[in-house]
């Protein structure tokens, strides 16, 4: 049994499971907030009643993204241990302070949020959620660190055999940071936003609950179009990095086989990945080379070109990474995002101009929409990840060399297979909730509707 | 002292934590099926530990960090080489946290039985199978001299580990019933005191059968100095004290008492393995212990001054929230959150 394929497919399974709630965790709790916010200044029992009803959404997604993130921690330690000793002195500290910073702020003050309503002020309790919002974004921050290291490693020297911590400033002030930090906060704002106007979509189909859900839909537009905007513009920020970083995530995604001045952005591009043969390459010159370098000149090194550097500084071996799932991931996150920029403008707009009655069609898009900031983020997640390939730690560390040396194959397959079953369940009881809390609308969550529709009144939700 | 000295001591701080906080917490989760006799009683129950038992886990994760940040190549060892107990951890320590989320948001019977043993299983297994790993660190286990560990899962599994499970399981249990019987009230008050009562003995026998084991079995009789001496003297005393309080019936003092308990029983451990931090029963030499297993003085010096300033933070908003959440849980079904 090949332990370190398992590894692998154990990681990117659990990982990118954790990666489908942290989005929404990080942009539900700002939006929650907010209404919070407003309830507090203005005393409005409208604004009470958004708190609470997408306040249960959001805890029914964090329940899981919470649970499933331990997995993370411990499973540097349990099938990466090689990494674990290699990179430990480095990225531990990201970890621990990210632990001691954020994560006890935001489950302590997230239990006093959900038990508190009656037991402390109000603005106590609205200091509270923006306590939960604090702690999500440095644990963000924190995990973004520990990943750039990664990607681009700084700040360390090679002491027999491992990587010692030289400059803790140079490791926290990475320069993947800087983009990375606000791509992944953007693309929270953007699901949750999305999610938000996908549920209050399928009220106002049914108008029911119009004042509340119109707010909403208000909200979650101006804030998607905003952080569309923002996502397009910190991603774009990272593909200039790739020049400098790493240039062969930024060859493969694009299928640029050959180096280019200027270079072409591909359209589309179909080929065989083993004989590297071009079939289909549809091309716009020189539009990379104005992404990267912001004119139309400029040199992109090609995947033969870097594959052929890459075997002589660091010796034989595979140094290209699968180039149609980059290409393709990219091409479904860019392609989510675009139109992600388009459905928020219209929904605004619809909003504020009040045409629900001659765009009603264009409202009924809204809930299906909700997938798009999934796949975006997914596949933005793979692009970086698998992007890394062969690589843990960008140029220093290879994958084969970061696997558990302790780990039998029957052990990780065990392990495998638990985590599949474990979270193909939880996964389905997330959804099953989420409809029927969504669906059901503001009468599951606030305590005044429930004499008038005492039917849908679950008796373990009056307060 | 030493940095990693120092380190050795916020490990050892963060575990105690742990077990005192999450202690009570799966003890609570553990005795859930069998206190709870309808779905209200059942929901007063999850309700108690409602607030607390997200932020009380925290505390392993920190640890975990920790021990990532300060000792890499003990991380790396433990982690791998306990890996099915570290895996059945997580497992059960997420469809438990799952659980308290999820089982009140529907009426179905089947439900929310699937959920409250999901909140059984999780707690047990984590309660079983964490004092699995921290009795083999002292006992030893087979460690190489590349610091791997080399035996299997069933390595694991030796009368002393499964000795040292049992103790801890009926331990927690013991410390969750004591914080039920002062955060419920009427029925489920009178019941969570009868498992205290029932429980001491014991208790009491369990542990003294656990440390005359250890003594037997394991290299501690060669290690005796101050502290290693001193901890589980007070932690007999607590528990002793313990009996004393509840023969007065005075409950917080006896919930007080098992914290202590449990601190002192989790301290024990790590003063017996000091300096070491896990043993090898190939050779001594080959043990990790705090200089061979450690990050730089420059990660130390660095996570000691973020620890010194936060910690005492966190201690104090968590502490809060046990001041905010005082009062009992009464048994009205309209006033329960969860």
């Amino acid at each position: 049994m090949n332990v370190l394929l398992l590894a692998r497919l154990q990681f990117a399974i659990t990982i990118i499971y954790h990666f489908f709630f942290v989005p929404l965790t990080l942009g539900l709790s700002l939006m929650v907030a907010i209404f919070e916010s407003i309830y507090v200044a203005t005393g409005k029992e409208t604004y009470k009643r958004l708190t609470k009803f997408w306040g249960k959404l959001f805890l029914i997604n964090f329940a899981i993204g919470v649970v499933t993130g331990i997995v993370q921690e411990f499973q540097f330690g349990m099938s990466w241990s090689e990494y674990s000793r290699f990179v430990g002195d480095i990225f531990g500290a990201p970890l621990a302070i990210e632990a001691l910073l954020a994560f006890f702020l935001e489950s302590t003050f997230l239990g006093i949020w959900i038990f508190g309503w009656d037991r402390i002020s109000k603005g106590l309790h609205l200091a509270t959620i923006w306590l939960v919002v604090v702690g999500s974004t440095i644990s963000a921050m924190w995990i973004l660190v520990a990943n750039a290291f990664m990607q681009h490693p700084v700040g360390y020297t090679i002491e027999d055999g491992r990587a010692v911590l030289t400059n803790f400033w140079e490791v926290v002030t990475n320069l993947p940071i800087f983009s990375h930090f606000p791509h992944v906060l953007s693309a929270g704002l953007v699901t949750a936003s999305f999610f938000m106007m996908g549920v209050s979509a399928y009220h106002l189909i049914r108008h029911n609950e119009t004042e509340l859900f119109r707010i909403s839909i208000r909200l979650a537009s101006a804030v998607g179009l905003v952080a569309t905007i923002a996502v397009g513009l910190s991603g774009h920020t990272q593909g200039q990095e790739l020049l400098v970083t790493q240039p062969m995530k930024l060859a493969s995604l694009e299928a640029l086989y050959n180096t280019e001045d200027p270079a072409s952005l591909s359209i589309i591009t179909i080929g065989n990945p083993v004989t590297r043969e071009v079939l289909l390459d549809w091309r716009v010159p020189g539009l990379l080379s104005f992404m990267e370098y912001n004119r139309f000149t400029g040199k992109v090194e090609g995947i033969l070109d870097l594959e052929q550097q890459y075997i002589q500084q660091y010796g034989p071996g595979d140094y290209v990474p699968p180039p149609y799932i980059l290409y393709w991931s990219f091409r479904a996150m860019v392609g989510a995002g675009l139109l992600m920029i388009l459905i928020s403008l219209v929904a605004l707009f619809i909003e504020l101009k009040n045409l629900y009655a001659k765009l009603g069609w264009f409202i009924k898009i809204l809930p299906f929409a909700v997938a798009l900031p999934y796949i975006a983020n997914t596949t933005g997640w793979i692009l970086t990840e698998v992007g890394r390939f062969p690589w843990t730690v960008y140029r220093v560390l290879k994958l084969p060399d970061s696997v558990s040396l302790a780990l039998s194959g029957g052990e990780i397959l065990i392990s495998l297979i638990g985590f599949i079953l474990v979270y193909g369940l939880l996964i389905t009881a997330t959804v099953y909730l989420m409809m029927k809390f969504a669906k059901a609308g503001p009468v599951l969550t606030s305590e005044s509707p429930a004499e008038f529709n005492p039917s849908l009144v679950a008796p373990s939700e009056g307060k | 002292m030493s940095l990693n000295t120092l380190w050795f001591i916020f490990i050892a701080v963060l575990y105690t934590g742990f077990f005192i906080l999450e202690g009570f917490d799966f003890g609570v989760g553990i005795l859930l099926p069998f206190l709870g006799k309808n779905d209200t009683q059942r929901r007063t129950i999850i309700n108690t530990i409602g607030p607390h038992w997200d932020g009380n886990e925290v505390w392993l994760i920190a640890a975990g960090g920790a021990t990532f940040a300060a000792f890499p190549n003990w991380y790396a060892t433990l982690f791998s080489g306990f890996y099915l107990p570290l895996f059945l951890v997580l497992i059960g320590l997420i469809v438990r946290g799952v659980a308290f989320e999820f089982r009140s948001k529907d009426e179905n019977p089947t439900w929310r039985s699937l959920w409250d043993w999901c909140i059984f299983t999780g707690s047990l297994l984590a309660a079983v199978l964490l004092p699995i790993a921290f009795s083999n660190l002292v006992r030893g286990v087979p460690i190489d001299a590349n610091m791997q560990y080399v035996g299997g899962f069933f390595n694991l599994l030796n009368p002393f580990a499964l000795l040292a499970a049992l103790a801890v399981v009926v331990l927690l249990i013991f410390h969750g019933a004591a914080f039920l019987s002062i955060k419920t009230e009427g029925e489920l008050e009178q019941r969570a005191k009868g498992v205290v009562r029932s429980l001491w003995l014991l208790v009491v026998l369990i542990l003294v059968i656990f440390i005359v084991t250890a003594f037997i079995t394991t290299d501690i009789r060669l290690r005796l100095s101050v502290l290693p001496i001193l901890f589980p003297v007070l932690g007999a005393a607590a528990i002793l004290i313990s009996g004393y309080f509840l023969r007065k019936e005075q409950y917080g003092r006896v919930f007080l008492m098992t914290c202590l308990t449990v601190a002192f029983v989790v301290l024990t451990i790590f003063a017996f393995l000091y300096p070491r931090v896990m043993v090898s029963s190939l050779n001594p030499l080959w043990s990790l212990n705090i200089e061979n297993a450690a990050s730089s003085f420059t990660t130390l010096r660095l996570m000691t001054i973020v620890t010194l300033i936060f910690l005492p933070i966190v201690l104090l908003y968590q502490g809060w929230t046990y001041w905010i959440f005082r009062k009992r849980v009464s048994g009205d079904a309209k006033k329960l959150t969860y």
